[in-house]
């Protein structure tokens, strides 16, 4: 019985993570590989160095997915489900750990401090009517996308640049359409979905359209318009307060 | 007496077609299989209670013709299939034919009455899953696939289930690079054929859906796996394999078709001493992948097969194996007697792209250039089409059908003179088409009446990445991956091109890159499937729409057209249900 016993153990022994994470064995060449992975992977939506963009910013200590390099390797390899998010399926083992090696070093770099004030920023929300057209915690209107979670999904960078041209920023579901039927209607609005034979719209006042391809004289496609105006008329510490706010949106409370 | 002797003979026929006969469903299936069978005996139009009544007055009779009339019925030698243009109202093999030309002589449904389309019956899969179903229909029964590897046989009338075979399938099945899918059977006989997902070739009795044989092909813990319907020629059973993200080593089976011992093996990557084993450096032939996943074709005057070959393994990085790497990204002509290959066109060397050549190879005979040639043509992943000679393997024409930025041509042997700076690298690198292929399994379609070869093309560019490539049994073996440029970046559309000089003739734009194959039919129609689920009828030859139906799925499936009842029918499989259409 302990001959079992011991074998047990062993093989406890054996299959358990080892305590030491693969992180800490990579060396400089190893990172740098890492580096070269990130920048063809990963940067185009979190940035050169972590500096964010349509993805979170990968430059601060703490990640939202992310409780240890193991939970960080599993969030490379395997994606995070209901994000936009992909899985690095077709890394090696060794090149996920490299990636996931590099970010950690990008990651000792202290967060970008924010030079708004929240409290400010969310009364100019309040007062610039931005509740009109998005919803923050169940609150708001429908046309732009929801904000609830924003400060987590972009970085301050991306905040920033949406908010003085909307139209470089204009995420996807919310393609600008013009259509003008055979019968001689125009609407304008936001493309809900597409298909080959079909196309579904919601307007100005929030009224859905579902129009058949073949009663369209002209579909317009308005890629990189946006119908949210450009505040770039703000002052910069208005800019500041302003993102600051959007910043701290991490998820109801 | 008279009685018992009546319910044992009832019982013996419901036996024959029901294998669950302790279901809970059993009174309902034996109902309904004793009104089918009165169906199959008696003329369609004519009431089944008629036909008990007479069975009534004459039990033993009857039920003998009963038994005698359905045996013949579930026979389909090889004869019949080899000449399956003559009987078009059924569907007889993966594409229809041994030609793979997935064309419908039935012309029913023409441009004009398209429009009136209506569902005769939906199917609802068995569970959840990628369902890439290409049905078999023979003599009123529809023979379909379900993932992950569940053959069930369909009351080609009503769509109601006559029996079900399920293979218990592990959870940690290997589908290294795929989904958990299957194609379709093969039948042959009494038998209906099915490969496993966890690699075996299973013989199913047509009638009752019990196993006959099962066989090994190989070991599913090396990344082997089956999602190819097999192909059934004259007394065998021809199967191809997945793994080429895996890095098996490739190969195409015969197996007996009353046994299921292995007749031949013919490997897709040549061993030590064989022909084409330098085009391979080091041990890297030994994990070359070539894998045969998508069904071939068969010309039974020249007893050859024709079979496409799968990327090199590792897909993605080419730099552990320099050579061109034959014989992947291949058609293969392969002696159905023997194994042997005959002849060989490599589309793609040294391929770095993961362009299979796994699509379907489509046999014409037709006149090239003023004489009459036994030609076979394919639209490639790799954005070309081509035409070669099937007797010789002569290349005769390759002309791009896509946008493709990888190569600045074909040289006159067929070879493509690839451009510069094309290769993945770590960075990644924008190429055309994208890994998915201009075109990939989902089937072409070749109309003998246009002269025009159909195909759901995908125009889709991706960042190529170069990565390591490490091989560990069992595990991917890819050595990169891509970035596909998606959303309004990307598009499809079914593309009909002249069939002899691969001319583009029309096309019909699609919202996104299909993952649908095409049908055509002597109606002068051609069917097809979209991702927003759409499955739709255009004009042969105009490409113009004629009818189009929301079936709420993603479609990635062939669909095929049989008779029934007197009328044309079109099944395609979308979402999690097979749909079924014809005119009022």
């Amino acid at each position: 019985m302990w001959r079992f016993c011991l074998l047990v153990t062993f093989l406890a022994g054996v299959f358990a993570r080892p305590s030491q994470d693969p992180i800490s064995a990579l060396t400089a060449d190893d990172l740098a590989h890492g580096k070269r992975l990130y920048v063809g992977h990963c940067a185009v939506c979190h940035g050169i160095e972590g500096a964010g963009g349509r993805g979170p910013a990968l430059n601060q200590p703490g990640l939202r997915h992310v409780t240890d390099n193991w939970s960080l390797y599993g969030v490379i390899k395997n994606g995070v489900q209901g994000t936009e998010m992909p899985a690095a399926w077709q890394m090696t083992e060794r090149e996920a750990w490299r990636v996931a090696g590099y970010v950690r070093s990008i990651g000792r770099v202290a967060a970008e401090n924010l030079p708004g004030d929240v409290a400010r920023g969310k009364e100019l929300y309040r007062a610039k009517g931005c509740a009109a057209c998005h919803i923050t915690q169940g609150q708001g209107g429908v046309p732009g996308p929801e904000l609830t979670e924003i400060g987590v999904r972009r970085s301050a960078a991306y905040l920033r640049e949406a908010l003085t041209d909307p139209a470089a920023t204009a995420p996807e579901g919310y393609l600008v359409v013009s259509v003008t039927t055979r019968d001689g209607r125009s609407v304008r609005g936001a493309r809900i979905n597409e298909d080959s034979f079909t196309i579904q719209l919601r307007d100005d006042d929030n009224r859905f359209h579902s129009f058949r391809k073949t009663g369209i004289k002209e579909l317009k496609k308005e890629a990189g318009v946006s119908t949210m105006p450009s505040y770039k008329t703000l002052t910069v510490a208005e800019l500041d307060n302003l993102v600051a706010y959007l910043a701290s949106l991490r998820g109801a409370k | 007496m008279k009685a018992i002797k009546k319910g044992v003979l009832r019982r013996l026929i419901i036996n024959a077609f029901t294998r669950e006969s302790c279901s809970p469903q059993r009174r309902e299936r034996r109902d309904y299989v004793e009104s089918y069978l009165r169906r199959l005996a008696g003329s369609s139009s004519a009431p089944p209670q008629r036909t008990l009544r007479l069975c009534g007055g004459l039990p033993l009779l009857a039920a003998v013709c009963l038994l005698i009339s359905t045996l013949a019925l579930a026979q389909v030698p090889y004869k019949r299939i080899a000449d399956a243009r003559a009987e078009p109202g059924n569907w007889l093999t993966y594409s229809g034919d041994y030609q793979s030309h997935r064309f419908s002589r039935l012309a029913q449904i023409t441009p004009a009455n398209a429009g009136r389309l209506k569902t005769a019956w939906v199917y609802q899969f068995k569970q959840p899953g990628r369902q890439e179903t290409s049905p078999v229909v023979v003599d009123g029964v529809m023979y379909i696939t379900e993932s992950p590897t569940i053959v069930t046989a369909l009351d080609a009338h009503t769509g109601r289930t006559l029996w079900s075979w399920r293979r218990n399938i592990s959870r940690f099945v290997k589908t290294i690079g795929f989904g958990q899918s299957n194609r379709g059977v093969a039948i042959l006989d009494g038998a209906v054929y099915v490969g496993a997902l966890d690699c075996y070739l299973v013989a199913l009795d047509a009638k009752t859906g019990a196993v006959r044989w099962e066989t090994k092909v190989e070991d599913n813990a090396t990344g082997h796996a089956i999602t190819a319907a097999p192909l059934a020629i004259d007394g065998k059973i021809i199967v191809g394999v997945s793994g080429g993200e895996a890095g098996i080593r490739g190969f195409l089976d015969a197996y007996d078709a009353r046994t299921g011992k292995l007749a031949w093996r013919c490997w897709t990557i040549p061993g030590p001493g064989e022909p084409g084993r330098e085009t391979w450096g080091g041990d890297s032939w030994k994990t070359g992948a070539g894998a045969t996943w998508v069904t071939g074709s068969y010309d039974p005057d020249l007893n050859l097969l024709y079979w496409g070959t799968g990327n090199p393994g590792p897909d993605w990085n080419g730099d552990v194996r320099p050579g061109d790497n034959l014989y992947t990204c291949s058609l293969l002509a392969i002696d159905a007697a023997t194994g042997k290959m005959k002849w060989h066109f490599q589309f793609t060397p040294h391929d770095v792209h993961d362009w299979d050549a796994n699509q379907i190879p489509v046999l014409i005979d037709g006149a090239w250039q003023g004489r009459p040639r036994k030609l076979v043509a394919m639209a490639n992943r790799n954005a070309f089409y081509y035409v070669l000679d099937r007797v010789t393997g002569e290349f005769l024409l390759g002309e791009p059908y896509a946008k493709q930025t990888w190569a600045k041509g074909l040289d006159a042997k067929g070879r493509p003179i690839v451009l510069p700076n094309t290769e993945p690298t770590v960075e990644g690198n924008l190429v055309w088409p994208s890994l998915q292929g201009a075109t990939n399994w989902h089937s072409p379609s070749y109309s003998p009446l246009t002269k025009m070869f159909y195909v759901a093309v995908r125009e889709m560019g991706a960042y190529y990445y170069k990565g390591e490539a490490e091989y560990k049994p069992g595990t991917f073996f890819a050595g990169g991956g891509e970035r596909a440029l998606e959303g309004d970046k990307a598009y499809g559309a079914v593309r009909a091109l002249d069939v002899a000089t691969g001319k583009m003739k029309w096309e019909f734009r699609l919202q996104s890159p299909p993952w649908a194959g095409v049908l055509a039919t002597a109606g002068g129609v051609v069917f097809g499937g979209s991702n927003e689920g759409n499955f739709f009828a255009l004009d042969a030859l105009t490409g113009k729409p004629l009818w189009d139906f929301q079936t709420g799925g993603y479609i990635a499936a062939n669909p095929i057209s049989f008779l029934i009842g007197g009328k044309q029918h079109v099944a395609v499989a979308a979402g999690q249900a097979l749909f079924v259409f014809r005119l009022p």
